[in-house]
């Protein structure tokens, strides 16, 4: 295992709307260590969201090198991405993006049923937990218990708080260990006494099992809580602050 | 995924929206109904015509005069002297018996009742060529033959028309076209459909007949010989016997004869493949509704895959493959429509046995039967259906690109 978990050189993304070419990303290298918490800012547009799904293996850059996790990712194909995502990546969401229809465990364990799928390639098939079998089960509902929602396991999301559903969310981004949590803008859609809360949650994270982390967000007071600061501006990182 | 995880998570999305799968449902169920009980009821049709024909007799051939395929100049006709040269068994071995019948309409009274109704002139062998048995009273036999007496065997509705009842009738007159005659009988029903009632007729002795009733020129002539061959195996060589034998009896040249056998075989086949043509048509026309239905859930699922446009870029981003997203809507779409064949086979069961009643009501007995082969195709091409038509908007839906899907408002 190296010790960075990323390592992106160069990235860059051009968005073709007809004849014009918007640069979103225009040559950005970035590290992170494991056990660090990064966060980005920006002004909107300046192509934080961009950075992170290309960061998340949801999206592939234009150019550029990206190692995650000591995998070069740069030239992968969509369903080997998405192997990636679902064993090294968690993401938190702006909006939570929870299943409605399902309980809160059930949301919870949604990775796990594409970590063991019937038809997978056998490259990836090292290091595969189980289905959603009982031990799933119970590791969802750790999970929901480590986030502080062991009471409300069988809750839907519309009969949980913004503050609840997100920390549904950071649960479910937990369930496979994943080497990285990748959060844009997570307290964007609540209030600031449960955005403080989720901020709280994410660097006990960090502080108590040296997850990995970065966070996009606008606010100045959440960003002096993170060990850096990248400001990225024009698809360009402006300036590092530690 | 396992597989019962899918089809948990498809049914739950699936009863999420009631009322919309339903009415999908709904589109097969119709398509479905149609197809089966279309089917089944051209089968039962076809199963009804066969068994009337099959309750004539058995391995029969009918012999008339003329020839429809050559144009015969002056056929002669069939007469008693040509059955008498069938009936022997070194020129026709293959022929089990021969029957001359001859037929006239004509009225029939009894208790001031009046009907008019087809009268026969019959050999006591009639009755086992043509499969007939009686109810009360015996057939028409050899001596009543010989001596021309004024007898006859009633069919059952003749007996029903004539004195409201099929028993106690034996002894009874009937006046045929004017003359007395006795009725020794009463006809076992033949229940037929379709061809015109077997069982609304007068038998008479031949000769009674011949010489009182429907008188020919010349007198022995007679309108149809039936011959019925020793098996089913024979059928074909007694016709080649036949066939030589009237060619002597008519000195007719060859290639040039002058009457016509038809084999009660090709009869069947000719029907059989009618109604077939029949079931095969309506079954067709049905398809179209089923097909209709499938267009149905092709509809609804590229609604359903749009709606949840942000579910998918979700499922993507937490490691779902392309594969894993297809199987979940193709999973979705076949459990509509397999739902929907299942139901329609019940839904046809019923319309089938309904019309089973209808029409036997109505005095056409038609048993609609579902045979597992129709089951077999309905539960097969419903499952092609939700698959043919859930492919487009499933792999429509794995194609999503996860960032894409995950900013769809
Ligand atoms: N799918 C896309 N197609 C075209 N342009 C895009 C697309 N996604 C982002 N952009 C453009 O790229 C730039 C960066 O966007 P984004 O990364 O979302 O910014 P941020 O998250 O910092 O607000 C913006 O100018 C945006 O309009
Ligand atoms: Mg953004």
């Amino acid at each position: 295992m190296s010790e960075q978990v990323i390592s992106a050189e160069n990235l860059a993304k051009t968005y073709r709307m007809g004849e014009v070419e918007v640069h979103a990303l225009n040559g950005v290298t970035i590290h992170v260590d494991r056990g660090e918490v990064v966060a980005i800012m920006g002004p909107s547009g300046s192509g934080k969201s961009t950075l992170m799904n290309i960061l998340g293996c949801l999206d592939l850059p234009s150019s550029g090198d990206y190692v995650l996790d000591g995998e070069n990712v740069s030239h992968l194909s969509e369903d080997q991405l998405a192997q990636i995502r679902n064993r090294k990546v968690g993401f938190v969401f702006q909006t939570f993006n929870l299943l409605q229809r399902t309980s809160a465990l059930a949301n919870v364990e949604l990775p796990l049923r594409y970590a063991a799928p019937l038809y997978s390639e056998p490259s990836l098939e090292a290091e595969r937990s189980g289905g959603v079998n009982g031990k799933g089960k119970e590791r969802a509902r750790q999970a929901l218990i480590s986030v502080g929602l062991g009471d409300r396991i069988n809750h839907r999301p519309n009969e949980l708080s913004g503050g609840q559903q997100q920390r549904v969310a950071i649960a479910r981004a937990l369930i496979n260990d994943p080497a990285i949590l990748m959060a844009d803008e997570p307290t964007g859609n609540l209030d600031s006494k449960s955005g403080k809360e989720i901020m709280d949650l994410l660097l006990s994270l960090n502080r108590e099992r040296g997850m990995t982390i970065i966070i996009v967000t606008h606010d100045p007071t959440i960003a002096a809580q993170t060990q850096r600061t990248i400001h990225l501006r024009d698809g360009v990182i402006e300036e590092e602050v530690k | 995924m396992s597989l019962s995880q899918q089809f948990i998570e498809a049914m739950k999305s699936l009863t999420s929206n009631k009322l919309r799968s339903s009415l999908t449902i709904l589109g097969i169920v119709i398509g479905v109904a149609a197809v089966i009980s279309m089917l089944a009821i051209g089968r039962g049709a076809q199963n009804s015509i066969t068994n009337s024909i099959n309750g004539i007799g058995t391995n029969l051939l009918y012999i008339s005069s003329g020839n429809p395929t050559q144009n015969v100049r002056n056929p002669k006709p069939l007469t008693t002297a040509d059955v008498a040269a069938l009936q022997d068994p070194a020129a026709a071995p293959d022929v089990a018996a021969v029957a001359p019948v001859i037929q006239a309409r004509t009225t029939v009274v009894a208790d001031g009742k009046t009907t008019s109704t087809s009268v026969s002139g019959v050999t006591p062998d009639y009755a086992q060529i043509s499969n007939e048995s009686t109810t009360e009273g015996d057939f028409i036999n050899q001596s009543q033959t010989t001596s021309r007496a004024a007898v006859a065997v009633i069919g059952p509705t003749t007996a029903t028309t004539l004195f409201g009842g099929t028993s106690g009738i034996v002894g009874k007159q009937i006046r045929i076209g004017g003359t007395p005659f006795t009725v020794i009988g009463v006809l076992t029903s033949k229940g037929g459909s379709g061809f015109g009632s077997q069982d609304d007729r007068v038998l008479i002795p031949l000769t009674t007949a011949q010489t009182r009733l429907i008188k020919r020129n010349p007198s022995n002539r007679v309108d149809q010989i039936l011959a019925q061959a020793t098996s089913s195996e024979t059928v074909t060589a007694a016709q080649d016997e036949i066939s030589a034998v009237l060619r002597v009896t008519h000195k007719t040249k060859p290639g040039l004869d002058d009457f016509n056998i038809l084999a009660q075989a090709a009869i069947l086949d000719a029907v059989s493949s009618i109604t077939g043509i029949m079931t095969v048509f309506l079954g067709g026309i049905a398809g179209i509704s089923l097909l209709v239905g499938g267009i149905g859930i092709m509809n609804i699922m590229l609604v359903s895959v749009t709606e949840r446009t942000r579910e998918i870029g979700l499922r993507k981003a937490l490691g779902a493959r392309k594969i894993d997203i297809l199987i979940q809507f193709l999973t979705e779409s076949i459990m509509l429509s397999l739902l929907g064949g299942f139901i329609g086979i019940l839904v046809a069961w019923g319309i089938s046995s309904i019309i089973g009643q209808i029409a036997a009501a109505s005095g056409t007995p038609i048993t609609p039967s579902i045979g597992l082969d129709a089951i077999l195709l309905a539960t097969l091409f419903s499952s092609a259906i939700g698959l043919l038509f859930g492919l487009y908007p499933s792999n429509r839906a794995a194609s999503l690109q996860p960032v894409e899907a995950l900013r769809y408002e």
